[in-house]
């Protein structure tokens, strides 16, 4: 017996019968919804779909089916070419007859039930009968055959590193083509092993996945490549262009799947949406939340008739390559940014606007975080709210974190920027302007992570944290005591939070800018000074920093790539790496260039 | 119109407002055939050969245009990066163009800017440039110096959310001074600027220096000064993110104590005026074109 009923919830059950075999179907949902065909990899049964299945039975008739000799179907007999993409397609198409026989229908596959949906979406025979497909960690074995011919054949340094590190990856297919052996161990002790495997290496949580007919699914399984893989990467086909629009799900830590796969993959499927996620494989149990939510747009893009989805502004040669990466991977996530009124955290939420990610604009100049996400949703942003909350207030800050998850659900990216400056010697700071600048610049950051890392921890789908820090962490000054050490703080708490978070695929950045343009310097306050001197010093810094023109859009620029490459410290301007260097390669001139105080 | 201005102003207030408004009709004509595919190089010909079928034989600078992100200045660090180039327009993509014809002796600096469809970011940033407008006109009348109202500008630009691109102007110029240039038969030209045109500024900035005032309107300390009178070409510049607006228009400048009449703009009959009337304050439609 396996977990259906605790893992498909009031599903509905059919059999259906396909060339000698009886294949196990399960649907949720309204039947009058457009439908949503599953379809699961190796070694896994449907039930590999149950958190995406249960996010998408709301919105769609959700249909699974157990593939041949997996799960709850029965195995061909004999197992030997019962399993060729050809008779997969039969029990695909007669699964569609039964369940949706009137409309076509929007087909989803992961590993192994990707690459059959590569068959059924490029085979001349399913054409009207798939409205869409959506591709997560499988490739087709034509365009497989024709990756590696092209490979093998005008091999450049590239090419080759690309054939020897897929080759590599690779090593279960060859593994998979030995008889017996397989199927012995997957009876035995791998099979046992398996969910502890998962675990360890994909960090699927225990539970009551994978089922109990793992051993039989493996084994019966191995015989899908033994079937395929040598025939069509040998022979591929010339022609398997695809005959309904692809979105293609690409897991960026795929131990068994190389990126590089899906190079010019354009051209066999014209109009191909990317999209990629820091996961590893089985993005269907890790990542169902994303999942769902990438399906549920393509879907409703097809079914809308719209094939524009949002704005897209043309962009410079320059900025297309990021624009493409970035939008790939922030396409419809969700991204708050504190301090989000001016410089950097404005710059920000523009340039994840220009990803198309949805945009928390959070700070307590309400006017200007409205401003915010008004420009944010001119550019592009799917959706941009605009909260006027002042991050030193904790109460606030809760209400904030409960208010945006009712509203718009888990934060996907989250960006401490909100900050003060203050300057001025240790002595002529009085207890207040610490308290102030402690406030804003430690603990807003602090409440920020305690309450969204902690959502984002009980989602369990990842997340990344973003805090700004500055150049002035890495540099002690005798003039900027208060800032430096509220910056420090916020840098030491980013690297501690980094190694907890980690472990739940919780990215955390210290971002460390320098001298950047921004309003910090005119509301800094300067202390030990009288009032009009205080004017004179805010205008004269803004000055300076006006001069120096670095722009708070390339710190935004160096946000993003820090979320997407998952770094831990960011320095962004030049001064801010000479800083650091300076701190770790030479700390008696970073002392005394401490002592210096700078003329203003 | 009587002004308290300086005798050739007040006089050739007329002349100066029919060659802004030649200026602005050849910006309408060419915006209105631009198609997709045509460079740069192309659009600022167009310009320059309508001008010259209807006379213009001397210039202050030759026809700029700029396509897409150029618009926003957009890695502009050499001079030579304002030039027309041969960037090809796309649907969609926003265009500047921006022309300094003499005509009988008159001279005019415009800038016009549009967008080949439409695009509602684009709208806003019209609209909002027109604030920037109001903003000079004001400051200019409370003979505030020159420096501030720079810097008034630049704040302003920072909460709407936009980047000031007239930074990447020569010394930083939101404006300079234009003035009469006698007609010559012949108008040789350094580096696209008329040289007729340069010699005046280059008096000017003789005179401004031992007047202490100075012919550029920048946000350096030569700016510290309250607005001289004359004729100034002011060019307010928006950039965001790959999208750039501006306009560029005289701005008269009279020595007269009554407010009104100590600074007004030559002409408010101009296409980037009349959008604000078409489409109201808070207006959405529109392109600009």
């Amino acid at each position: 017996m396996n977990a259906f009923g605790t893992e498909l919830d009031g599903a509905r059950e059919r059999r259906v019968r396909s060339g000698g075999v009886e294949l196990c179907v399960a649907e949720l949902g309204d039947t009058t919804d457009p439908t949503v065909v599953l379809l699961h990899g190796y070694p896994d049964s449907k039930e590999v779909w149950a958190p995406v299945a249960r996010r998408l039975q709301e919105r769609f008739h959700v249909v699974l089916y157990d593939v041949r000799g997996c799960g709850r179907s029965t195995a061909p007999s004999p197992l030997r070419g019962g399993f060729t993409l050809e008779k997969l397609t039969d029990d695909f198409l007669a699964v569609v007859d039964a369940v949706s026989p009137d409309a076509p229908v929007h087909l989803v596959g992961h590993d192994w039930g990707s690459v059959q949906g590569w068959e059924f979406t490029t085979v001349r025979r399913t054409e009207g009968r798939i409205a869409s497909f959506t591709s997560v960690s499988g490739p087709s074995l034509d365009h497989f055959g024709h990756w590696i011919k092209e490979r093998a054949t005008r091999p450049t340094p590239r090419r080759a590193a690309q054939l020897l590190g897929q080759g590599a990856r690779s090593w279960y297919v060859y593994a998979l083509h030995t008889p017996v052996l397989p199927e012995a161990a997957w009876r035995g002790p791998l099979g046992k092993r398996w969910p502890d495997v998962l675990e360890r290496s994909e960090k699927l949580p225990k539970g009551p996945y994978p089922t109990a007919s793992l051993p039989t699914d493996a084994a019966h399984g191995a015989w899908l490549y033994r079937d395929n893989v040598r025939e069509r990467t040998r022979r591929p086909r010339p022609d398997a262009y695809a005959h309904a629009p692809v979105q293609l799900v690409t897991p960026t830590d795929d131990a068994f799947l190389s990126e590089r796969l899906y190079d010019g993959l354009e051209r066999w499927a014209p109009g191909l949406v990317r999209r990629t996620v820091r996961a590893g494989h089985w993005v269907p149990r890790t990542r169902p939340g994303q999942l769902a939510a990438w399906i549920t747009e393509f879907v409703d893009r097809q079914e809308d008739g719209t094939t524009a989805g949002p704005v897209r502004r043309p962009l410079s040669a320059a900025g297309k390559d990021g624009a493409r990466r970035y939008g790939q991977r922030f396409a419809g996530r969700l991204v708050l940014v504190t301090g989000a009124a001016s410089g950097i955290g404005r710059a920000t939420a523009f340039a994840f606007a220009e990803a198309g990610a949805r945009i928390v604009a959070v700070d307590r100049d309400a006017e200007g975080a409205a401003r915010t996400a008004e420009l944010a949703r001119l550019l592009g942003a799917p959706g941009a709210w605009a909260e006027c909350v002042d991050v030193s207030d904790e109460a606030a800050m809760e209400k904030l974190a409960a208010r945006t998850a009712e509203a718009h659900g888990v934060v996907d990216v989250l960006v401490n920027n909100a900050g003060i400056g203050v300057a001025g010697a240790f002595l002529d700071t009085p207890p207040e302007a610490w308290r102030k600048v402690l406030d804003v610049n430690l603990w807003g950051v602090l409440h920020g992570c305690r309450l969204f890392g902690r959502q984002m921890a009980e989602r369990g789908e990842g997340g990344h944290i973003v805090n700004t820090a500055s150049a002035a962490a890495f540099q002690p000054s005798r003039t900027l005591s208060a800032y430096s050490t509220s910056k420090a703080a916020v840098l030491m708490l980013s690297e501690c939070l980094r190694a907890e978070l980690g472990d739940r695929d919780i990215g955390v950045t210290a971002v460390c800018p320098g001298f950047v343009a921004t309003g910090i310097t005119s509301a800094t306050l300067f202390t030990g000074v009288p009032e009009e001197e205080q004017r004179r010093l805010r205008e004269r810094t803004t000055r300076l920093y006006g001069r120096r023109n670095y722009p708070p859009e390339r710190v935004a620029d160096a946000i993003l790539r820090a979320v997407h490459d998952d770094l831990p410290v960011v320095p962004v301007t030049p001064e801010a790496h000479g800083l650091r260097l300076l701190a770790r390669f030479a700390p008696r001139l970073r002392r005394a260039v401490a002592r210096a105080e700078p003329r203003l | 119109m009587k002004t308290g201005a300086s005798p050739h102003v007040t006089e050739d207030l007329a002349g100066f407002r029919e060659v802004q408004r030649l200026a602005y009709a050849c910006a309408e004509a060419v915006a209105a055939q631009l198609v997709p595919g045509m460079t740069e190089r192309d659009a600022a010909r167009l310009q320059r050969e309508w001008l010259r079928r209807r006379g213009v034989r001397d210039w202050f600078h030759l026809p700029f245009a700029w396509f897409g992100d150029r618009t926003a200045f957009t890695g502009f660090r050499v001079p030579t990066q304002f030039f027309p180039s041969g960037r090809r327009l796309a649907p969609g993509m926003p265009f500047v163009l921006d022309l300094a014809p003499v005509y009988r002796g008159y001279t005019a600096d415009v800038g016009y800017s549009g967008c080949l469809g439409p695009d509602p970011l684009h709208a806003r940033m019209l609209d909002d440039l027109l604030d920037h407008r109001d903003l000079v006109l004001r400051g200019v009348r409370e003979r505030r110096p020159l420096r501030t109202v720079y810097e008034d500008v630049d704040r302003l630009m920072m909460r709407q959310g936009y980047a000031n691109r007239h930074r990447a102007y020569p010394f930083g110029v939101i404006a300079h001074k234009v003035g009469r240039v006698r007609d010559r038969r012949r108008s040789p030209r350094v580096l696209g600027f008329g040289t007729q045109a340069l010699k005046g500024l280059a008096s000017d900035a003789l005179h401004g220096h031992r007047e202490g005032w100075s012919p550029l309107w920048s946000p350096y300390r030569f700016s510290d000064h309250p607005p001289a009178p004359g004729l100034w070409a002011v060019e307010p510049h928006l950039g965001f993110r790959g999208t750039g607006v501006k306009f560029e228009e005289l701005l008269v400048v009279t020595d007269s104590r009554d407010p009104e009449e100590s600074a007004f703009w030559l002409d408010d009959d101009l296409p980037h005026v009349r959008r604000r009337q078409a489409v109201g304050r808070d207006g959405q439609e529109g392109t600009g074109r």
